[in-house]
């Protein structure tokens, strides 16, 4: 382990001691939230992967998460009554459709990119709202029982909120693990790389396809798995999960707390929810905000919350430049 | 036989507008670079702001004479406080920004007139239908089959032959040569953009009475019109013609003899074409 990884041990372990703990102060609907919080989280944080560190701007994102949350619940209902073979195949489903589609979409890049996985996002909607036999349609698929939890041969109840929580949050972090260490290893420098200049990156002898693609596979399995833990929690898949508006949420909590900060996703899907909350109590029109919000960002913050915050620490602690 | 004839005229009218809509896309893209998101919201304002004229003076042609101005203006300050500042930043940042654009301007639409559908009837000279071939055919999309082709003849002209129009070539080829050369390149950017709207807002409004006019139109029309660009070629002219007339004719021909897959069709035209021409079918090689 070098020396850049050793730095964030400390922050890191503070941050899931808290979230552990978090059960004992918060109310049974905090706990709920904290847990819909979480689950977003690693979906903004699988699509950070591709935007903030790769330098794609996917708008398809949501094609993976959706795909996942179906691969799951089909798994359950046809398959062994496991939660973790459902995940399983949530994660290794949405891999492979991720080859398939990101061997398309990683051919280009920019604008071509995001409308690419614009495209094929919404092909992947069209199929789960029109293969009504398989996907049951625009109902989507709500007719499974979630299994007991089976943990080194303990089953572990899912309907007690608090135990389904400690399994999304076990999740997350291990996915935030994964992804935090392939973003600083020397492959997640080959992926700024490729972000800054992929015509460089491949004159020192690197395949820019072949490292976009497997950023584009991690991400959509990642996804994938995030959709899953999202069906387990509404007890369904739909179609609405798989299609663009929802991968502009993750757009949005991203860019809420800042592409640039690794946990900058995660802290925007916690702003997001909880702007969500307030603004959904005075009035049904909160999308005019958050469109407001974002177009506020874009010009004046492009850091994000976060991203701001951690700059202006820094410039507290070193001082102003000279 | 009959069928067929319904469909290509059906399939002929959606790709008419679907014509519109795009090549203010794709000229937006071309000269400037941007990909609009708030592109079909402009469109579906256009519509709204159609049918708030009807209702007011009780004609369609003020509507679509008044309204597609008002959305131009609109967007002319957009671009220029707005989108000027993103220029010399990442093209993801325009991108998004039009993106929560699109979200404030599909949920304020909702806001001013509901979520529900409304109708706008078509004109009276356009009304009712007409006798084609032993069957009967509404006037109104005959009108938008005509007129389609019309717009396009009229753009294409003014591009090839006016000053204007080979200022704008000139820009979207090189936008330094053309500065250096004397051309006021930001001015032309926000004309465009207006331009560009203008187009959208005016399809918008003839589409008002060829569907029900309701707050999901803009989010239809823009990933349906991002397909045509990019099959036809991103900045390309014919490329946006040829484009939504296939798209049109997938729409209507697929709706009848494919139902099941007819809206996956898009996207796989869409990739077929990536495959085999990465940079669409009119935009050159790669």
């Amino acid at each position: 382990m070098n020396s850049l990884l050793r730095g964030h041990v400390l922050p890191a372990s503070l941050i899931l001691l808290a979230l552990m703990a978090a059960p004992l102060f918060l109310s049974m609907y905090g706990v709920i939230v904290l847990t819909e919080i979480l689950t977003m989280s690693l979906f903004a944080l699988s699509f950070n992967l591709l935007f903030g560190y790769t330098g794609l701007l996917s708008f398809g994102q949501a094609g993976f998460f959706g795909a996942g949350s179906y691969f799951a619940v089909l798994t359950l209902i046809h398959g062994p009554d496991s939660l973790w073979a459902a995940m399983a195949a949530a994660f290794i489903g949405s891999a492979v459709l991720a080859v398939v589609i990101g061997w398309f979409c990683v051919r280009l890049d920019e604008i071509y990119f995001a409308i690419l996985t614009l495209g094929f996002g919404m092909m992947l909607f069209t199929i789960a709202h029109n293969w009504r036999s398989v996907t049951g349609g625009s109902d989507g698929l709500g007719n499974f029982t979630l299994p007991e939890l089976n943990l080194f041969g303990w089953g572990v109840n899912l309907f007690n909120p608090i135990n389904f929580y400690f399994l999304v949050l076990l999740i997350t972090a291990l996915g935030a693990l994964l992804l935090f260490r392939v973003v600083n290893s020397p492959f997640g420098l080959l992926l700024r790389g490729t972000r800054e200049n992929s015509l460089r990156v491949s004159f020192v002898g690197a395949n820019v396809r072949a490292v976009r693609l497997f950023a584009f596979i991690l991400a959509g399995a990642l996804a994938g798995l995030a959709g899953a833990l999202f069906a387990f929690f509404n007890r369904i898949a739909s179609p609405e999960m798989l299609h663009w508006s929802f991968s502009g949420k993750a757009v949005l909590m991203t860019i809420l707390g800042g592409s640039g900060v690794y946990l900058g996703p995660a802290v925007g899907a916690a702003i997001f929810f909880v702007l969500e909350h307030v603004i959904t109590a005075y009035t049904t029109n909160w999308m005019i905000f958050l469109g407001g919000i974002l177009v506020v960002l874009v010009l004046a913050f492009p850091k994000g919350v976060l991203g701001s915050l951690l700059g202006l620490l820094t410039r507290r602690w070193k001082g102003p430049k000279p | 036989m009959e069928g067929f004839l319904a469909n290509l005229l059906n399939g002929l009218s959606w790709g008419m507008l679907l014509f519109l809509i795009s090549i203010g896309l794709t000229t937006i893209f071309g000269v400037m670079g941007v990909l609009n998101f708030a592109h079909g919201s402009l469109f579906m304002l256009g519509a709204y702001l159609c049918m708030q004229f009807v209702r007011w003076v009780g004609s369609f042609w003020i509507g679509l004479l008044l309204g597609p101005p008002i959305v131009a203006v609109l967007s002319i300050l957009l671009e220029r406080f707005l989108l000027r500042p993103l220029y010399s930043r990442d093209v993801s940042f325009q991108l998004l920004l039009t993106f929560g654009v699109m979200l404030f301007l599909d949920d304020g639409v909702r806001l001013i007139w509901g979520a529900a559908y409304h109708v706008v009837n078509p004109p009276q000279i356009l009304a009712g239908v007409i006798q084609l071939f032993s069957q009967s055919y509404p006037v109104y999309r005959l009108f938008l089959v005509i007129l389609g082709p019309l717009v396009g003849i009229a753009l294409w002209a003014f591009f090839s032959f006016t000053r204007w129009g080979k200022i704008l070539r000139a820009a979207a080829m090189d936008r330094q040569m053309a500065e250096i050369v004397g051309v006021r390149v930001p001015m032309m950017y926000t004309a465009v953009f207006g331009f560009g709207a203008w187009l959208a807002a005016l399809g918008g409004a003839l589409a008002a009475p060829h569907q029900s006019v309701g707050p999901a139109m803009g989010e239809r029309i823009i990933i349906e019109s991002f397909i045509v660009v990019v099959i036809g070629g991103m900045g390309s002219f014919p490329g946006a013609f040829a484009g939504a007339l296939i798209l049109g004719m997938l729409n209507s021909f697929g709706t009848t003899f494919l139902p099941d897959v007819q809206m996956a069709l898009p996207y796989i035209l869409l990739a077929v074409i990536l495959l085999t021409r990465p940079r669409g079918l009119f935009g050159g090689e790669a």
